[in-house]
């Protein structure tokens, strides 16, 4: 009856699940200890850095007004106020302003051999006739109806549709106004530009442009292939006012750009008409646009390299434990799953990124430099893009890896993950790239959709509506918004790991 | 012979290698189906390739060739079986020889039942997209010699995919790291050549690159703007797959299993 309890064996260390740090530190100690998986690590960050250096761009014959060219990026890169390559090449015929003023004109007609829906014509106010200054310009345009633009990445809508069309611009020390008018009588404010350091006496006056034609003959098959040339556009001015003219004045033609030596490009005036005939484009210069410069994303070409390296490591990291049965092992040590398997993508997560950050940092540190050795200029891009390039593509290679992981726990056959993600996350833009098989609408679809959109984080530069270029991922240029693109590969691997922990719980090690 | 007899069982009774030829067959012709029912050539004078187009899942369903060339080494590590293979079967050369005639056949029927449909699908969807013989693109018919070449071509293709991988997994063992290396041998030579900027750089990459000169025996138009020619360029290939047999074989006879 008073048999006296039996005190239950109780060890002096109660197990318990082991905590998020010790499973992190097992993990680490896991992936650390095994050499070749460091080797290969370390490996993949220097080939970010090496397979760019096989790149051998010789700048190609361009002329500043952006007319002619060869082939290659071009050899000097002009910039705009802000900072960005621009094209900056249009016939000008002008008078200096002063520091109030304005210009309204009518534009009768806009034609031209083989004339651009954006070719234009109008009126500019200009800081100097010196390629890339400040500008603000009320225009015609060949298929996009009127625009007002200024310095060179911005562009507002105005009327739609072809037509004689009334433009003015006033200028009021820096701010400039644009509006246009159907009839002469009612005018409607199209948008309103501040310039930076704009002169007390600019350069005021009608302009007329016409960017090189380029038509894509072929999307698919090996590369592709586009024919294009210079053209011109010719726009007739039936009524011209000035007020705010500096005295000494008098309309003077200038070839902003130097000159195209295409025969008809100039003005001439007669009856009160003013005839302008121009060649050029005075916008931004995307990269690869034909008449580019070298894009920043080249450089990091070596990330595919390191990618597949990394895919390879992060894939053994998992399916090594079922192979050698280590997972049985580590399951008793740490029963909760989905724990250890998070634990599993946070370290290989960061070992990839801890990789690839030096990669990526030192690759666009080198390449630029050896470039400019070339004599190729690399298009300038803000210090933030140049961050989120070099970050972005650490992050890329980081989750890839996580995805890695979660596919080895749901495969749990090492030759068939590593297939899986390379299948996902390369071949959409092995097809979209390098092989261009896929017509342009299919391939933009693959970027949007499969984990591939993450590579949209590496996009340097912006694309720009009112310029017609070649925006294809080729030439650094996603379907996707890079942030967005992003979220989209980590959409996919927040899935993937959802559905490994899943699988983790219900089957047997 | 009873090399060939152990290995043609043991690539016989493993339920994946059946699964992954036949994903290798339905890769090859949904994405030749998919790529054909996309492309559009209103214009008629398009420089497109219609048996080129037709083949384009031979870029995908190659990886999966090469899981199962791949496995067929790897398998034995992961297992153990390599050593029972060897105790068998002491000359170890005799071993891989008999691997690559076994995987051989397989792969070849897989491929050849490929490439037939997927050419077929391109028969008869490209004409409705303005790519066919009324359009003076040659007509993807056995009669037609290019095509005649790009369907057999294609179809050794697979197979020296196949060898390379075999090769390649003998020398490393490990499957995941030899999958990594025949992708990134057949895809990163592609991607490098287009960013390498010059044009010669990019030429010459193509020349040597697996893949992109192993492909050349797809083109039925343009030969003359191709990197190489088609036969030389499936020649490029196989040397890549003897090199890869060579090591292979090299280091399988000189380490221990």
């Amino acid at each position: 009856m008073t048999a006296g309890l039996i005190t239950p064996y109780q060890p002096e260390l109660a197990p318990r699940p082991a905590g998020i740090a010790q499973l992190l530190r097992a993990e680490w100690t896991k992936l650390r200890t095994v050499r070749g998986w460091v080797i290969a690590l370390i490996v993949a960050g220097l080939l970010i850095v090496g397979v760019g250096l096989l790149n051998h761009s010789e700048c190609g014959g361009i002329q500043p007004n952006g007319s002619n060219s060869v082939g290659g990026p071009a050899c000097a890169v002009l910039t705009g106020p802000g900072g960005e390559a621009v094209t900056d090449g249009f016939y000008f015929v002008h008078q200096p302003l002063g520091p109030a003023g304005s210009l309204t004109v009518r534009v009768a007609g806009l034609t031209g051999p083989g004339l651009q829906p954006w070719s234009k014509a109008g009126i500019i106010i200009k800081a100097s006739t010196i390629p890339g200054s400040a500008y603000a310009a009320m225009m015609v345009t060949g298929g996009h109806g009127v625009r007002m633009q200024w310095d060179y990445a911005q562009d507002t809508p105005g009327l739609a549709g072809p037509g004689p069309r009334w433009l003015r611009l006033t200028r009021s020390g820096a701010v400039i106004t644009g509006y246009d008018s159907a009839d002469g009588t009612h005018w409607a404010k199209v948008g309103t530009a501040t310039l930076a350091g704009l002169p007390s006496t600019v350069q005021a006056g009608l302009f007329a442009a016409s960017p090189d034609s380029s038509q894509l003959i072929s999307s698919s098959g090996i590369g592709s292939s586009s024919s294009g040339g210079p053209t011109q556009a010719t726009a007739t001015f039936d009524q011209v006012a000035v007020t705010g003219v500096r005295s000494g004045g008098g309309w003077a033609g200038t070839a902003v750009g130097g000159p195209s030596g295409m025969p008809g490009v100039g003005y001439h005036s007669a009856g009160g008409a003013v005839t302008v005939t121009g060649t050029g484009d005075i916008a931004p210069s995307p990269s690869g646009g034909g008449n580019g410069g070298y894009s920043v994303a080249q450089t990091l070409i070596g990330t595919f390299a390191g990618l597949i390296a990394v895919i390879v490591v992060a894939t053994m990291f998992m399916t090594a434990e079922y192979r050698r049965g280590l997972i049985r092992v580590t399951l008793v040590a740490s029963p909760r799953r989905s724990r250890l398997l998070a634990a599993k993508a946070v370290v290989i997560g960061l070992a990839a990124f801890a990789v690839t950050l030096p990669g990526a940092y030192a690759a666009s540190l080198i390449e630029p430099r050896l470039m400019r050795t070339r004599g190729v200029t690399v298009d300038p891009v803000p210090p933030l893009t140049d961050v989120r390039l070099i970050v972005g593509t650490a992050a890329l290679v980081g989750v890839a890896a996580m995805l890695a992981v979660a596919l080895g726990a749901i495969l749990r056959h090492s030759a068939a993950a590593v297939t899986t993600v390379i299948a996902v996350i390369v071949l959409p833009y092995f097809f979209a790239v390098p092989l261009m098989l896929l017509p342009a609408g299919a391939a933009d679809w693959l970027l949007r959709v499969t984990p591939a959109a993450g590579f949209a984080i590496q996009q340097p530069y912006p694309a720009y509506p009112q310029v017609a270029a070649s925006y294809t991922p080729g030439n650094g240029y996603y379907p996707l918004a890079p942030w967005a693109g992003f979220a989209v590969l980590c959409a996919w691997t927040a899935l993937a790991l959802v559905l490994a922990g899943y699988l983790l719980r219900r089957r047997d090690a | 012979m009873s090399a060939l007899h152990a290995e043609w069982t043991k690539l016989r009774t493993v339920a994946s290698t059946g699964w992954l030829l036949l994903a290798a067959v339905a890769l090859t012709v949904a994405v030749g189906t998919a790529v054909a029912a996309s492309v559009r050539c209103p214009s008629g004078t398009c420089a497109e390739d219609p048996a080129k187009i037709s083949l384009t899942g031979i870029y995908l369903s190659q990886a999966v060739i090469a899981i199962v060339a791949v496995m067929t080494v790897s398998g034995e590590y992961s297992t153990g079986l390599i050593r029972t293979t060897l105790t068998a079967m002491p000359r170890r050369i005799t071993v891989l020889a008999a691997k690559a005639a076994i995987l051989t056949g397989p792969v070849l029927a897989a491929g050849a039942v490929a490439v037939g449909t997927s050419l077929l699908a391109g028969r008869l969807i490209l004409p409705g997209h303005g790519i066919g013989p009324a359009h003076g693109y040659p007509a993807l018919a056995p009669s037609d010699g290019p095509v005649l070449r790009a369907a057999l071509g294609s179809v050794l293709y697979l197979a020296l995919i196949a060898l390379l991988s075999l090769g390649i997994a003998a020398a490393v063992r490990d499957s995941a790291a030899a999958i990594g290396i025949v992708l990134g041998l057949l895809y990163l030579f592609p991607i490098v050549g287009a960013a390498a900027g010059d044009p010669h750089l990019t030429r010459y990459v193509d020349q040597i690159g697996p893949m992109t000169a192993g492909l050349a025996i797809q083109a039925t138009t343009g030969l003359s703007s191709l990197p190489i020619g088609p036969w030389p360029g499936l020649g490029v290939l196989a040397a890549w797959a003897a090199a890869a047999l060579l090591a292979g074989g090299l280091l399988l006879g000189r380490r221990d299993a």
